[in-house]
């Protein structure tokens, strides 16, 4: 259909239906992205208005108060730190581990490969929260609560990411690392100089993807961190609510707009790579 | 060219799953050399994954409390679970909240992916991108920003909707109201997701179909109905167990927005595991609802495996 429709494109006058579909479509994208512009205009606005009834969307006047309130009410230049530490070293070390058992799952023969395969799709079906009880008592035996370790730790390698990453792997032709064996080369060095570089994309994917549930996981880093400054962005804002019922709406606004500005600058830059590589999870 | 080359320097294609007779020497080096390869991943999932899921499943069955000694209760916390009104009322709205996330996140996939993929919509790639924008944005911060839009007193949302005639009053403080606006976040922050593997089921249908059926006089409702929905099938039943599966698991906006309230009416199974464990400490209950929410988990996995494991020419 599209091929035939996009070489007519230029010669017919604009449907009427097209038309009513771009009406709708950019209906539900106001509508979506309603939450992220309250967010961005919310962070600038006075704390007077943020308040005020009738409530606006758009500021009067754009101030920094939010943004400087935010920084006094929490340690949030910490929280940052952490948030990046926590994301980051999740991801380094799962693309890491992630890519090494994915590429001899998918590129070596061993005994038990099948076996072996089987299980770790089996733990890709465990839901963490059911494991989160046992889990914290590990990390608690092991005195990792409140660290960088007992945060990093537990998630240093994972189930999906070594099946999207063998899928990945599976699909790559096989030629140039059967010359670079012919020329001696080890299996790690063939991992490496030939597999790694060619699976750039797919590794960009899961790195985004890992990091951003990472990043914006709540219940993680309640969990394994009790005191305030090794929390992460994400718990860190929800101190600021609390059951006082009373919510600083602009400071919310602003510690959020910071809590997703890293995430939406990176996905912007790879979007398009992203959104197709992350639709074919799981169906191919 | 196998010829050309001296035997022991030849590449192996990794050998058919049923294995392979080699020497008895190559294949021990090749199990060290693929174990070394795999042994970091092994390692992590066995400590943090597989003996926390053994470790639930032994705690589930005592009366562990985080202090003092456990004791062997049997099948007691199982039978808390679903006879305790409190945790059995966990349990159902668990299940309410899948039952209004899951059809209305995938509907509204479907339905955008169905407009999306009209070839002659403008910025088609501006709307990909900007519908999928709420997946990346956590629960968290979807929970704050819809809250603010929602307040009975200074909400955007709320004051427009007012002036149409709507008036939602305090939403999250209404019983029959906050469950359905917990929900809605999710549809908000997960239904990008679906809408991109929607779209791309969508443009893997050939359109040699969509043409065959207009010659035969298809009209558009018809080639939905006839070409692309039995076509979309397989996606469908994928989304729709992931769907499930993410329902099953909310807490995020829940802790948020409602903390489980009002009166207990948006309170999930894993808000429910998260007080009883972390709060409350009474450990071994709180494995067993975990266990219950495992077993949830694992029957849908089991449904989509086996839908998808024919498909899977690789594994068989």
């Amino acid at each position: 259909m599209s091929a035939v429709a996009a070489s007519r494109r230029g010669k017919r006058a604009i449907k009427p239906s097209t038309v009513l579909v771009t009406i709708a479509v950019v209906a539900v994208s106001a509508v979506v992205l309603l939450p992220i512009a309250i967010i961005v205009l919310t962070a600038f606005k006075p704390v007077a208005e943020v308040n005020a009834f009738p409530p606006s969307l758009f500021p009067s006047e754009w101030t920094l108060d939010n943004l400087k309130r935010v920084t006094s009410d929490l340690p949030f230049l910490r929280l940052t730190v952490n948030s990046f530490v926590f994301a980051g070293g999740v991801t380094a070390f799962a693309l890491v581990f992630d890519s090494l058992a994915a590429y001899a799952l998918a590129r070596m023969d061993f005994t038990g490969r099948r076996v072996l395969l089987i299980a770790i799709i089996a733990t890709l079906m465990i839901p963490f929260q059911a494991t989160l009880i046992p889990l914290y008592q590990l990390v608690a035996d092991l005195g990792w609560v409140n660290s960088y370790a007992g945060l990093i730790a537990p998630r240093a390698a994972d189930a999906f990411g070594i099946f999207f990453l063998r899928q990945f792997f599976l699909a790559l032709p096989r030629d140039v690392d059967a010359a670079a064996r012919i020329d001696g080369a080890s299996e790690f060095r063939v991992f490496r100089s030939i597999v790694l570089p060619n699976a750039v994309p797919a590794l960009l994917t899961l790195g985004l993807f890992t990091f951003v549930n990472n990043w914006n996981d709540l219940l993680w880093p309640l969990v394994f961190t009790t005191k305030a400054e090794m929390g992460t962005i994400t718990s860190g804002l929800t101190l600021l609510t609390g059951p006082s019922g009373i919510v600083p709406h602009g400071v919310m606004m602003a510690g959020s707009l910071i809590a997703i500005l890293p995430l939406v600058i990176a996905f912007l830059f790879i979007q398009r790579r992203f959104i197709e590589n992350i639709a074919t999870t799981g169906l191919k | 060219m196998t010829a050309q080359h001296p035997p022991a320097r030849r590449y192996r294609p990794p050998a058919p799953l049923g294995g392979r007779r080699g020497s008895r020497r190559g294949l021990g080096r090749r199990n060290l050399r693929a174990f070394a390869f795999l042994a970091p991943a092994l390692v992590v999932l066995g400590l943090f994954v597989v003996w926390p899921m053994i470790s639930a499943l032994r705690l589930s069955f005592t009366d562990a409390s985080g202090f003092g000694r456990e004791e062997w209760v049997g099948l007691e916390n199982y039978v808390t679970v679903f006879t305790d009104p409190d945790i059995l009322n966990a349990v159902l709205n668990t299940v309410q909240y899948t039952l209004l996330f899951t059809p209305t996140a995938v509907l509204a996939a479907l339905g955008l992916a169905l407009l999306l993929n009209n070839p002659h919509l403008p910025f088609r790639s501006f709307f990909r991108t900007a519908l999928f924008v709420p997946f990346v944005i956590s629960f968290a911060v979807a929970a704050f920003a819809w809250s603010y839009l929602i307040d009975p007193q200074v909400g955007l949302l709320n004051y427009w909707l007012g002036g149409l005639g709507i008036r939602m009053g305090n939403v999250l403080q209404d019983p029959t109201l906050a469950m359905p606006a917990v929900a809605f976040v999710a549809v908000w922050k997960l239904f990008g997701f679906y809408f991109v593997i929607f779209l791309a089921g969508l443009q893997d249908i050939p359109a040699s179909l969509y043409e065959a059926a207009r010659v035969d006089g298809a009209g558009p409702w018809s080639r939905l109905r006839h070409v692309t929905l039995p076509l979309l099938s397989n996606t469908m039943a994928f989304v729709l167990i992931f769907a499930m599966i993410a329902a099953l698991q909310a807490f995020d906006q829940i802790y948020v927005m409602t903390g489980g309230g009002p009166y207990g009416n948006t309170q999930t199974m894993v808000m429910e595991i998260y007080e009883s464990g972390f709060r409350k400490l009474e450990v071994g209950f709180a494995s067993a609802l975990s266990y219950v929410l495992l077993i949830a988990t694992l029957l849908l996995s089991i449904v989509q495996f086996l839908f998808f494991g024919r498909k899977e020419k690789d594994l068989s």
